[in-house]
């Protein structure tokens, strides 16, 4: 017997090991208390009511907002306890649109698991909500409020994790819903599109947008070459959906299956990864023996872009100017695969498997498009690629596991490690060290940047230079190193930043992880992998060096430029109407003078320059001719205060500057 | 959250018009110019808080007691200096039934649309006010922010039918003419006022 305090709970004896409610204190019991609205990782909200236990001496309480204390005697299904919770389920489901058997979530639905476990069978309740819009707005989710049960998870998530806070609890008692403000859409907000609401979401209200019927379209027809490419988390994280361990690597199995669903040739991801560290390594050298521009933020999450984009103009310029894996095999397959295979580019299909929701934006933003298509047509996650597998009636486990094809197949280990957190750090470890010493490097393994540790750093020398690096997940970690680094408060060399708790294999596209410990077994999958390849560095990948000769040219050059590279542009965070601040009415004739209230130029003073402005063009009698308005982000913000005037933009704008131009622009043209 | 300095933060009241305590008393501004008050009033109110969000509460009450509602560009506005997101203002605007989040007149109409009242022809005065004070169903608000004429179902007071309340103020036995009367009487009082 060990030292800890105890406490009995269902008249067996056990541990308090420091757990921060009774609900913690039982599932390490063994005994899973139903839950809606409790989330490890986030605050504790306390209203589904399901986690009910008995104390003795105290009644029946939520067992989530309780902290164990030794002695208590708790019992967890009671008659009492079993009732309750019934009435709960059926009253939710009551209101709950009842579309089951089509719900996308319906493998993962927390509502219809415990309906099983509890027994429900019958609802007695009658439906007391009107039918409300479901939201297709996001290139990435869908969201459905009529399947909301109003935990509250995503909003958490949202705010606490990502410090995005896109949606929240809107209006009150039978009408409260879950959404973004003004009542807009998902897609005219702050959203990043990481999908984390989704992942915690226990219901079908919030669910990956499927591109399926796209991909078995093209599938399907004859005339097309259809080609795909797979992240490095998806091999670890596919084998979930079909009762494999997490982390076991599925590879082999993985290429079997999309083969026999019809892809022409299938790809690595792990190959433009590769790429990745090489293009994103040299710019940091460079970057770093110039000493500008650090720390180098890598760019590779697509949600952490648009984050930066839309709340850290600051520190845009430090964004590493490389595209991210797949987005540059999209262009690299784009430009070389018609020759390779041989067929029409018209004809040339380019899907993607990703981990992740975001990628399904990334693929559709118009930078990435060749000749005005997308250089990736389609975004597939892992979940949907589940979804074929079953629909195509393969039995995944019995596949005989095949290899990818080259040349976009191959990959060295530094290409795999990308989709767990630190990874990509390490790969460019891999490249940078034996860059900066000049010497084979014999060590592969940098244990120092591997953890689980939402926001870690590690110091490693390279001859005579020492590299400070940081790894964060999580976006309110990241913007609060952000936030440092914009002060100056910090040096690190080089900070990745991945939005997904334990990186892409924690990625919303992912099968929903059934325990805490899953994204653990999927990292420790992805260095199994590494392991099991003969080579780490991703300059020892010849097929990429090869690449280089035949149609990049050099590392960093013109070409490669072109191809993989890509500017990051400030973000407005929503569609909002402005504010007339001075002089509104119907006279198209006067002056319209716009000032930026958007967060970037607001920091830097816009708003005391829009209130002197008013002032001054009052005192000069200007009223009649300027109208003056106040808007959110002309998305210039690193140049901001800006203010815009007719169809001219200043950016930079003094009130002084302002003044002059209001001034030119009256002379110019003559009181009406 | 958004990293914004205590030095920006007093940006907000480094305006023209906080030489005068509220942008009320500026004069010559507020006479001349309802938005740029407006505008300057928010700002007063958002330094009188500190910018602080734990305060959003009086804030936006502040902030209706100026529009009478809470414009959509405000809240949005608002956000950023206290460090909140849109989201998140709205969500706690929604929570509250005092706020209103379309304009609200000074004056709220509401005609009593119960069987009694309708039987007795509420449909009518309510022709004849949307006529008169140029709203309808969907916009309900005047554009001089005096009126908001709504319907409601059963005001319980039906052996007066039909009934209109103005405010706080109950009229049993309305017919068109007399609706018009009240309405007429309201704006001759307020242009004298
Ligand atoms: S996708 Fe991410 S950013 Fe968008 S609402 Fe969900 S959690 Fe928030
Ligand atoms: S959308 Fe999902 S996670 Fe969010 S409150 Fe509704 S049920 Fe809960
Ligand atoms: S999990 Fe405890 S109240 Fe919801
Ligand atoms: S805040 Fe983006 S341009 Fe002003």
């Amino acid at each position: 017997m060990d030292n800890h305090p105890t406490l009995t709970l269902n008249g067996r004896t056990v541990s308090i090991r420091g757990e921060r409610n009774l609900l913690e204190v039982a599932r390490q019991a063994g005994i899973d208390i139903p839950t809606f609205c409790y989330h490890s990782e986030l605050s504790i909200y306390g209203a589904c009511r399901l986690c009910l236990v008995d104390i003795e001496g105290r009644g029946i309480v939520a067992s989530c907002s309780v902290a164990p204390e030794p002695g208590m005697v708790v019992r967890t299904h009671t008659e009492e306890i079993r009732e309750l919770r019934r009435i709960s389920l059926e009253l939710l489901l009551a209101n709950h649109e009842q579309s089951c058997t089509t719900c996308a979530a319906s493998r993962s639905c927390r509502l219809q698991t415990l309906c099983r476990r509890l027994g429900v069978e019958k609802v007695r309740f009658h439906r007391t909500q009107k039918e409300r819009p479901v939201d297709h707005s996001s290139v990435s989710l869908v969201r459905d409020p009529n399947k909301c049960i109003l935990c509250g998870d995503c909003v958490r998530a949202c705010t606490e994790i990502q410090n995005v806070g896109a949606i929240d609890f809107i209006h009150r008692g039978a009408e409260t819903t879950v959404g973004p403000a003004f009542g807009k859409n998902l897609a005219e907000g702050e959203c990043v599109n990481c999908g984390l609401c989704a992942t915690v979401c226990p219901t079908g209200a919030l669910t990956p947008k499927p591109e399926i019927d796209a991909v078995w379209r093209d599938l399907n027809d004859p005339q097309k070459t259809v080609v795909v490419q797979v992240a490095p988390a998806v091999r670890v994280g596919i084998g979930e959906a079909f009762g494999l361990e997490p982390g076991s690597i599925e590879t082999g199995r993985l290429v079997a299956a999309l083969k026999a669903l019809g892809f022409d040739q299938v790809y690595d991801t792990s190959f433009a990864a590769d790429l990745t560290v090489i293009e994103e390594a040299t710019e940091f050298l460079q970057r770093k023996a110039a000493g500008e521009r650090l720390p180098q933020f890598t760019s590779c999450c697509p949600s952490w872009v648009k984050f930066a984009e839309q709340f850290c103009p600051e520190v845009l310029p430090n964004l590493s100017t490389c595209r991210s894996p797949q987005q540059m095999f999209g262009a690299l397959a784009r430009v070389t695969l018609p020759e390779t295979l041989g067929i029409d580019p018209e004809n040339l299909v380019i899907v993607s498997v990703m981990p992740c929701t975001a990628k399904k934006y990334e693929a559709k933003l118009p930078k990435f498009q060749t000749g005005g298509r997308p250089d990736v047509d389609h975004v597939l996650t892992t979940q949907e690629l589940a979804v074929m597998i079953e629909e195509a009636g393969l039995q995944f486990r019995q596949l005989e596991p095949q290899s990818m094809d080259m040349p976009l197949g191959f990959k060295t280990g530094a290409g795999v490690i990308f989709g767990a957190s630190g990874g990509v750090t390490e790969a460019v470890l891999r490249f940078a060290v034996e860059k900066v010493t000049g010497v084979r490097l014999s060590r592969i393994d940098f244990d120092e940047v591997r953890g689980e540790g939402s926001v870690r750093e590690a110091t490693i020398s390279a001859g005579n230079t020492t590299l400070k690096l940081a790894m964060v997940h999580g976006l309110r970690n990241a913007h609060d190193l952000a936030d440092k680094v914009a002060r100056g408060e910090c040096d690190y060399d080089l900070i990745e930043v991945m939005a997904c708790p334990g990186g892409c294999i924690g990625g919303a596209g992912q099968p929903v992880p059934k325990e805490l410990q899953t994204r653990a077994q999927r990292t420790s999958g992805l260095y199994q992998a590494d392991k099991g390849l003969q080579l780490h560095k991703p300059q020892e990948n010849h097929l990429v060096a090869h690449c280089y000769q035949t149609c990049l040219g050099d590392v960093g050059g013109h070409r490669a430029h072109e191809l993989l590279h890509t500017t990051h542009q400030n973000r407005r965070r929503i569609n909002s109407r402005g504010l007339t601040v001075l002089g509104q009415d119907n006279n198209s004739d006067k002056l319209k003078v716009t000032v930026c209230l958007g967060t970037g130029c607001f920091l830097r003073g816009s708003h005391s320059l829009l209130n002197a402005l008013t002032e001054r063009i009052q005192q000069h009698g200007l009223k009649d001719r300027v109208q003056v308005s106040a808007t959110f982000c002309f998305e210039a913000c690193d140049r901001g205060p800006n203010v815009r005037m007719g169809e001219t933009s200043l950016f930079r704008c003094t009130l002084d500057s302002a003044w002059d131009a209001i001034l030119k622009e009256l002379e110019a043209t003559p009181v009406a | 959250m958004d990293n914004i300095s205590p030095a920006h933060e007093a940006s907000c009241s480094t305006g023209p018009a906080e030489s005068t305590a509220t942008g009320h008393t500026s004069a010559e501004l507020s006479a001349t110019d309802l938005e740029t008050q407006q505008f300057n009033t928010v700002c007063e109110i958002l330094r009188r808080n500190n910018n602080d969000p734990a305060r959003l509460i009086p804030i936006l009450q502040q902030i209706q007691k100026e529009y009478r509602y809470l414009p959509e560009e405000v809240l949005t506005f608002i956000a950023t200096p206290l460090r909140l997101r849109p989201a998140q203002v709205f969500g706690v605007a929604t929570f509250y039934s005092h706020f209103a989040l379309k304009p609200h007149g000074k004056y709220t109409i509401r005609l009593c649309d119960g069987t009694a009242c309708h039987v007795r022809r509420s449909t009518g005065i309510l022709n004849a006010l949307y006529e008169r004070l140029n709203v309808d169903e969907e916009r309900k608000t005047t554009s001089d922010q005096l009126f908001t004429v709504e319907t409601v179902s059963c005001l319980g007071a039906c052996g007066l039918a039909p009934v209109m309340l103005v405010n706080e103020k109950v009229y049993g036995q309305v017919t068109p003419e007399k609706a018009l009367e009240i309405v007429e009487e309201i704006i001759v009082k307020e242009k004298q006022a």
